[in-house]
């Protein structure tokens, strides 16, 4: 394993959303910090840096991972997804998107990236999820706006509107 | 006003940029490339004189522009101004003293937030400890330590108060019913954290501070008062986007203050995001109150008059808008019950704890929990159902507009109608049938009941209340609720908005574009919506804000007369353009036409953009129809009287809920088995946007009745610092409600709308608690609903999650104790000097700088360790005693560090096996206090543990050069129940001497 000392700054290549970007990071650099500050990406948000709230979820290598809990110098070469690539188009949205567009899946919407990429992964990998299993996969985020009702409505319509597309 | 279009249910125009990362919060805007970061150094303990703070250190370390304590913040500053005149006086940072764990003593200024947070952990701080004050009866108590010494007491404010006759009416009584309740402190944790980017202009004497405040902006005048200038010389603004606030971010003024002096200090522009230990440690929590409500019943169940004893802990100092807590309610105080007999006494305390503030529901949690326990007790005491007697007392719906005891005004409403549509709706016959059936299963299940009044859109002038008669003479009169809202049209004829409101999620601007389209005749898609805020540049008061529920009645209300006003001035130029009277213009989507021919028409945009291009064509007086701004407030917001009595807030909405629980007897679970929620709050302007508020609300209730707390130690550590340790409800925990709704709109405001964002976290706690108190068949419910408390009402000892300690030894009775042992490849001699061998140490402790040996058996290292979200240095001292070289020692020490602080004591045996190899047995019981408490038990006991472990590992491998360890099994170590960081590390330290 390379030995990066404390302070000194190195270049972290990653692709974010499919595209190859290079940036500085001490080996102390959060990946949050280095995907908002260096990257520019402020769309991944953090809200407690401990790994619990889940604001901060993207895909790494197509795995869901806690960007505040990762280090940046971690993700050298490795495939990265934030909520900036989920949409399909600058002037469209993803059907699950859409979606919690119109069951106000969202308030604030300062937690909702972080659940639109957990819940993309999840309809992703399980088409079929139940209302259970959505609930299980969104209990990894904290949202203190909508009380979930409205979130879980609009993961269940996209599940549908998948399926009907697929 | 066309209602079908107002009760819409539109997608929100604010969501585009949020769903797609595209939103722009606090954090995510640019700054100028001068700006510098902000770390808060923080108290680690309750209570102390501060007798050594050292911040040299901190000051050379590169990067580092500057570092400001007390004596730099009091240079340029005055004490934060509160509503009551105490001798308690209330700075940004600790000076000489500290009250609270987590108040800031110091603040870095650096180029990187790393930096400045390497620069907090080089801070030095000696304090010498006060007793803490960790509860409202210890406060009260005539021996408890002072925590302000200028007023001689931790009691602020006594006041009582008497409406009607109570004492004869609980004369004539026929039975007495009184409930003792303390509700606890949570908060309502938005997740975005606070935020500062703060700047000075030396030549202008002018600060500039943008920030996700979110009002009420009355506080403006607090900061600008605090840094000593003029209201104009302070310029607040706020972002495009804010995560959540739920009040909780009213109380970062005292940080904006603290930002605006390290800017004028370091000479750039601040920046400063708060993380989440600070804003669970320090930001701001819901008051903790102490009640003592008594009922004057009839035997039918008929309340004749009510006598509440309040006692408020607004923590360690009465900081704004304290004490609107505690007189927010002050109109509402018989909730939805027709009862005209009223005394009250109430009283404010301080403690160790954080100080407190706005958070949703405010102040209302703490009186219907009180009265709506009481109204269960009643039902209880006098063998009523609890249905019956809420109706009862319910107030009739030909009493409306009903003044109430204390001087509130409630605008409308059809309570009796409200309970039974719920009943019927929702479904109650149904339920009572269930929680028969589960009774007949041996199950524990409950219903609980709750009548609640929604105050919104606060009275400026309730916090007065708490003045006397006199002082309030003397003050001057304040009253009132002034809403801003400014509607104009640009030169192509197109229409913006701007509301002083600050939304943090609640779509204002869709439901504005909403109300505004439907006055002007256009599409909701047609209006722009501005809701950021500019004291310098925008129309402003300070009710501007976004809290108590305010927005749908008073805001969209006062946009709603802007819009109707430049309506009428644009009709004018129409009729005159189409050449016929005003009253025979229509406006109808998006054009002017005559009322009797509807093909002579003006487009909108036309007839809006004249004032700019022909303005000498308008005729009448005043200026062209360009602008129009509105402040607007109710005239029903008057002052409180001479007799105190206050109408608090303009509006009253109505909820009646009702539930089912079941208590698993066996592990204290509560679970809601259904919910149903009832509201009436007025003309429903968006129903999206309203069973967001209801749905939100709902979950936010939950976490406080069954989850939440903001719970300290008796040593006044904090230990809820995490989302580990204070577990907000995520989506396996909360079900979906059932929303209904009736509907009696408000006479008082332009639309008829009343608050709706609050209701449940006044009815919800309670409702289940009731629930619970049905379920266990007990008197008394303590909040929050938690396993541990559950299991205290039933009367039954918490199963041990421990498992039996290995070696409990002397140190069981610390809050963290364990043991263990390994046996080593070595000789008991070896062992012994490694383990006095500072050089030794050095290598094998854990994250350890320096050991330095002091005398023959004492010894100072200097460690860094991090568990979670927080890590530092810390300064351990160990003294060894009671030597038997080479076969034992006793051990004592004490970790300070910027963090925290521990004390733990140990004993290490070092055992033979045979000639080669060494058992080394250890045992140790230690207490943790100060931030690093806040980590809490789950993430302590776990690093602890493997501290220890990789301590003996080390030495294991360092004893025997030539060999691995024979046994390394990781010690035993028992499960503590209070982790620690610090005492880990005493204890690894204090191994590491014997």
């Amino acid at each position: 394993m390379r030995r990066i000392p404390a302070n000194e700054q190195v270049r972290v290549s990653v692709e974010v959303n499919g595209r190859v970007v290079t940036g500085q990071a001490e080996s102390r650099t959060l990946l949050s910090d280095f995907l908002r500050h260096e990257l520019g990406l402020t769309g991944t948000h953090v809200g407690c840096e401990h790994g619990v709230c889940g604001a901060c979820t993207i895909r790494i290598d197509g795995d869901i991972a806690r960007s505040c809990l990762k280090l940046a110098v971690q993700v050298e070469g490795a495939s990265i997804e934030t909520i900036e690539g989920l949409a399909p188009a600058p002037d469209s949205l993803s059907v699950l998107q859409q979606a919690f567009v119109e069951h106000h899946g969202l308030q604030c919407g300062f937690c909702t990236p972080g659940i639109l990429i957990s819940l993309d992964t999840l309809l992703r990998n399980e088409p079929n999820a139940d209302e259970m299993r959505i609930r299980e996969v969104l209990s990894g985020h904290l949202c203190r706006c909508t009380g979930y009702t409205p979130i879980v409505k609009a993961a269940l319509a996209a599940r549908d509107r998948l399926k009907e597309l697929d | 006003m066309n209602s079908d279009t107002l009760n819409s249910d539109s997608p929100r125009i604010e969501d585009g940029p949020l769903v797609t990362g595209r939103g722009r919060f606090m954090d995510d805007l640019p700054v100028s490339v001068r700006t510098a970061q902000m770390a808060v150094f923080r108290s680690s303990v309750a209570h102390a004189r501060i007798a050594r703070l050292n911040v040299d250190e901190a000051r050379l370390l590169p990067g580092v522009l500057a570092v400001i304590t007390s004596r730099e913040v009091m240079a340029h500053t005055a004490p934060l101004a509160v509503g009551i005149r105490v001798p308690v006086e209330c700075w940004p940072v600790a000076v000489d003293r500290v009250r609270y764990v987590g108040e800031p003593v110091a603040v870095v200024v650096a180029e990187s937030r790393y930096i400045a947070e390497d620069a907090v952990d080089l801070i030095e701080v000696d304090y010498e400890p006060y007793e803490p004050v960790m509860s409202i009866d210890h406060a009260l108590k005539a021996d408890a330590a002072i925590l302000h010494d200028k007023l001689g007491s931790n009691l602020c404010s006594d006041r009582s108060f008497c409406y009607g006759e109570p004492d004869a009416a609980f004369e004539q009584s026929d039975h007495t019913v009184s409930v003792d309740v303390l509700y606890p402190r949570n908060s309502c944790t938005p997740i975005e954290t606070y935020g500062i980017v703060a700047d000075y202009d030396a030549h202008t004497n002018t600060y500039e501070a943008l920030t996700n405040f979110q009002g009420p902006f009355s506080i403006h005048t607090v900061v600008a008062r605090a840094l000593k200038v003029a209201g104009t010389q302070l310029r607040l603004k706020t972002p495009p986007d804010s995560g959540g606030s739920f009040g909780v971010k009213q109380a970062q003024f005292p940080y904006v203050v603290l930002a605006c002096v390290a800017a004028r200090v370091a000479g750039v522009p601040v920046k400063w995001i708060e993380d989440r230990v600070e804003h669970l440690t320090a930001s701001v929590s819901a008051t903790s109150r102490q009640t003592t409500l008594r009922a004057a019943v009839s035997s039918e169940g008929r309340v004749l008059a009510l006598d509440w004893s309040q006692v408020e802990d607004v923590g360690a100092f009465i900081r704004a808008p304290e004490p609107a807590t505690l007189y927010r309610m002050m109109g509402n105080m018989c909730g939805a019950y027709d009862i005209q007999n009223l005394r009250i006494r109430n009283r404010i305390v301080m403690t160790n704890r954080t100080p407190t503030g706005l958070n949703r529901g405010f102040g209302g949690p703490q009186v219907y929990y009180a009265l709506e326990r009481l109204m269960q007790r009643i039902a209880v005491e006098l063998k009523l159902d609890p249905v019956d007697v809420i109706r009862t007392n319910l107030i009739r719906s030909e009493q409306f507009p009903y003044r109430t005891a204390s001087g509130g005004l409630y605008d409308s409403g059809d309570y009796q109608l409200s309970v039974d549509e719920a009943l019927r709706q929702g479904g109650f016959g149904e339920l009572v049938t269930r929680r028969n059936a589960a009774r007949r299963e041996g199950k524990r299940y409950g219903i609980g009941t709750t009548a609640c009044v929604e105050p919104s859109v606060s009275n400026m002038g309730y916090i007065t209340a708490v003045l006397t008669p006199e002082e309030r003479a003397k003050a001057g009169p304040k009253n009132g609720a002034i809403s801003t809202a400014t509607v104009s049209v640009d030169p192509s004829g197109s229409v913006a908005v701007h509301v002083a409101s600050v939304p943090q999620g609640q779509g204002h601007r869709t439901v504005l574009a909403n109300v505004v389209g439907d006055e002007l005749g256009l599409d909701a898609a047609e209006i722009t919506v501005v809701t950021e805020l500019d004291t310098t540049r925008d129309g402003w008061s300070i009710a501007s804000g976004n809290y108590s529920s305010r927005f749908a009645a008073a805001v969209c209300g006062a946009a709603s007369i802007a819009a109707d006003r430049l309506r009428l001035r644009l009709t004018e130029v129409a009729a005159s353009q189409l050449n016929v009277r005003v009253d025979e213009v229509r406006l109808i989507k998006g054009a002017f036409s005559c009322a009797d021919d509807a093909t002579r028409a003006i487009s909108f945009k036309r007839v809006a953009s004249t004032g700019h291009w022909a303005p000498g064509t308008i005729t009448g007086d005043g200026p062209p129809p360009l602008r129009e701004t509105v402040f607007w407030t109710p005239p029903e917001l008057a002052a409180p009287d001479a007799d105190d009595r206050v109408n608090s807030s303009l509006c009253h909405g109505f909820i009646f809920d009702f539930c089912g629980v079941e208590v698993d007897v066996d592990t204290g679970q509560v679970t809601i088995d259904k919910y149903v929620t009832m509201h009436d709050c007025g003309r429903v302007l968006h129903q999206g946007m309203v069973d967001g508020q209801i749905t939100g609300g709902f979950a936010h209730a939950v976490g406080a009745a069954i989850y939440e707390e903001l719970a300290y130690a008796q040593d006044g550590s904090f230990v809820a610092g995490t989302f580990a340790d204070y577990p907000v409800p995520t989506s396996m925990e909360i079900p979906d409600p059932v929303i209904l709704h009736t509907c009696t709109p408000s006479p008082f405001t332009p639309l008829g709308a009343k608050g709706v964002g609050e209701g449940n976290t006044m009815s919800t706690p309670v409702c289940l608690a009731n629930a619970v108190a049905d379920a266990l068949d007990v008197d008394d419910v303590q909040l929050p609903l938690s396993p541990t408390n559950i299991l205290k009402m039933m009367n039954v000892a918490e199963p041990e999650t421990s498992t039996p300690a290995a070696s409990p030894g002397a140190f069981a009775s610390r809050p963290i104790h364990g043991g263990g042992s390994v046996t080593v490849n070595a000789t008991p001699l070896k062992i012994w000097l490694m383990l006095l061998d500072p050089q030794t140490l050095r290598e094998i402790v854990p994250g350890c700088h320096s050991v330095d040996r002091v005398s023959g058996t004492d010894f100072v290292a200097h460690v860094r360790f991090g568990v979670g979200p927080v890590s530092g240095d810390y300064k351990v001292e160990i003294g060894l005693f009671d030597l038997d070289e080479p076969h034992s020692a006793s051990l004592v020490g004490n970790a300070t560090g910027a963090l925290g602080n521990g004390s733990g004591e140990g004993r290490i045996e070092l055992k033979p096996v045979d000639k080669t190899q060494t058992e080394i047995v250890w045992e140790y019981g230690a207490h943790a206090g100060g931030r690093v408490a806040s980590v809490g038990s789950r993430l302590l006991n776990g690093a602890t543990r493997i501290v220890m472990n990789r301590f003996f590992e080390a030495l294991g491998r360092q004893a025997q050069d030539e060999g691995s360890p024979s046994g390394a099994e990781p010690g035993s170590d028992n499960e503590p129940e209070t982790g620690l960081i610090g005492r880990a590390l005493d204890r690894l330290l204090k191994r590491g001497d014997s």
